[in-house]
């Protein structure tokens, strides 16, 4: 069970680690600057929230699979593609509470931070630090969405044991087995995941 | 120090100045009067170059970063008063034991030593503004730029706060943005009187101030 545990961790981490590698640059766009469409792709990440997680999959399965364009890769039932599945599932909600966080931050603070000698990119990380709580909400609402999610690693990761089996799936699997004291087993981690980094989060914006 | 050149800046479709001329002398404080609305916030966002002019230009003497200002609503990180004044010159890579000892020397100046673990957002309003000030002084600044930092003040914390600035104004050059026709005249060693974001007219206190005429002259009076 803990190699289900971290593997999960693991897979559900790195997607989250990637959704704010690109996502970070994109909120920091919507939430600080004025731009012509600025609210349209807003509006659209928005509505990206509620994408059920297997059409995600399948689009994915789609481009992944041996005939897809991406085929030759080999991505398919590997570790990596769900980690680019849940970032991808992930992206939007960290993108919107982010953006929504920095929207929520007073403008006169990048002023501020630019007459006391502040660069541009200096002003909106001074923003961005004011922003934490939401910052620290919108990163763990995404990793938290990716270890509960369960269309994207099913269709993407297969389900392999010892290789892509991950919390969700194997409680999917155990329940369908009617292993329902391990299932139970499973959740009740997971659940302790999610409240523990939730807590763990509250705490860190709140400082 | 600083000059403006028929300067133009447009807020949506509204003109908040309408080319305005000025010079800003080394050494010299200089305030800006004029009515609430009249372009003296939007004149000093100019020479703050925190927004750029829509026309004419802006030719600015000092470094960006030995300008600072102090804003009418202070705002400030939500964190203690040390870490507010910290942040200027951290930025600028001071080491820690100077920073500690520029957050001491201004936090004195304006009368607010030993505030330095309160929550800035704690502070009072008189305290607010005087810690804001202290704030643009920590970085030793060779052009400050205030304004209205008296406004919704008590006596007791305007006395304050304009004692603070006659001390300052022997190390730096000030702009001094202010309703206030008297405190200008108290204050400054010139006056340049804002009128519907167009300078009216420019010159000593005793000039602007004590013997007004035309329009100033109902501003200066309150018949404005």
């Amino acid at each position: 069970m803990l190699d289900i545990v971290l593997r999960s961790l693991w897979v559900s981490g790195t997607a989250t680690a990637l959704a704010t590698a690109w996502g970070l640059p994109l909120a920091l766009l919507l939430g600080l600057r004025e731009f012509r469409g600025r609210r349209v792709v807003l509006n659209l990440f928005h509505t990206l929230l509620g994408l059920p997680t297997v059409t995600l999959g399948l689009l994915l399965y789609l481009l992944l699979s041996s005939r897809g364009p991406l085929g030759p890769l080999h991505l398919l039932y590997t570790p990596a593609a769900m980690m680019l599945g849940q970032a991808l599932l992930v992206t939007p909600i960290l993108v919107s509470l982010l953006a929504d966080a920095l929207r929520a931050v007073d403008p006169a603070l990048r002023d501020l931070a630019r007459t006391l000698g502040a660069s541009e990119r200096q002003a909106s990380l001074a923003a961005l630090g004011e922003a934490r709580r939401g910052a620290a909400l919108a990163v763990v609402a995404s990793f938290n969405r990716a270890v509960s999610e369960l269309g994207v690693a099913m269709m993407l990761g297969g389900n392999i044991h010892g290789y892509t089996r991950v919390m969700t799936t194997a409680i999917a699997l155990e329940t369908a087995r009617g292993e329902i004291l391990l299932s139970l087993q499973l959740a009740a981690v997971l659940l302790l995941i999610v409240f523990t980094l939730s807590l763990v989060a509250g705490r860190l914006g709140g400082r | 120090m600083l000059e403006l050149r028929r300067v133009v800046r447009r807020y949506g479709g509204v003109e908040a100045l309408r080319g305005v001329s000025l010079r800003v002398r080394r050494g010299e404080t200089l305030s800006i009067i004029g009515p609430n609305g009249s372009g003296k916030t939007t004149l000093l966002r100019v020479m703050a170059l925190l927004d750029p002019p829509d026309g004419g230009e802006v030719i600015c003497g000092v470094e960006r970063g030995k300008v600072t200002m102090v804003f009418q609503q202070p705002a400030f990180f939500n964190t203690t008063v040390y870490r507010n004044l910290a942040y200027g010159l951290r930025l600028r890579g001071r080491p820690e034991g100077e920073v500690r000892k520029e957050v001491r020397r201004a936090l004195s100046l304006v009368g607010m030593r030993g505030c330095e673990e309160r929550r800035a957002g704690e502070l009072s309003g008189g305290e607010k503004q005087r810690v804001s000030l202290a704030r643009a002084l920590a970085l030793r600044p060779e052009l400050l730029l205030l304004d209205e930092p008296t406004s919704n003040l008590d006596p007791r914390s305007t006395r304050l706060i304009e004692g603070v600035i006659e001390e300052v104004r022997e190390e730096c050059t000030v702009v001094l943005a202010t309703s206030h026709p008297f405190q200008a005249a108290r204050l400054s060693d010139r006056v340049v009187c804002l009128f519907e974001g167009k300078v009216l007219a420019q010159g000593t206190p005793r000039e602007i101030v004590e013997r007004p005429k035309g329009r100033i002259r109902k501003f200066v009076r309150g018949e404005w």
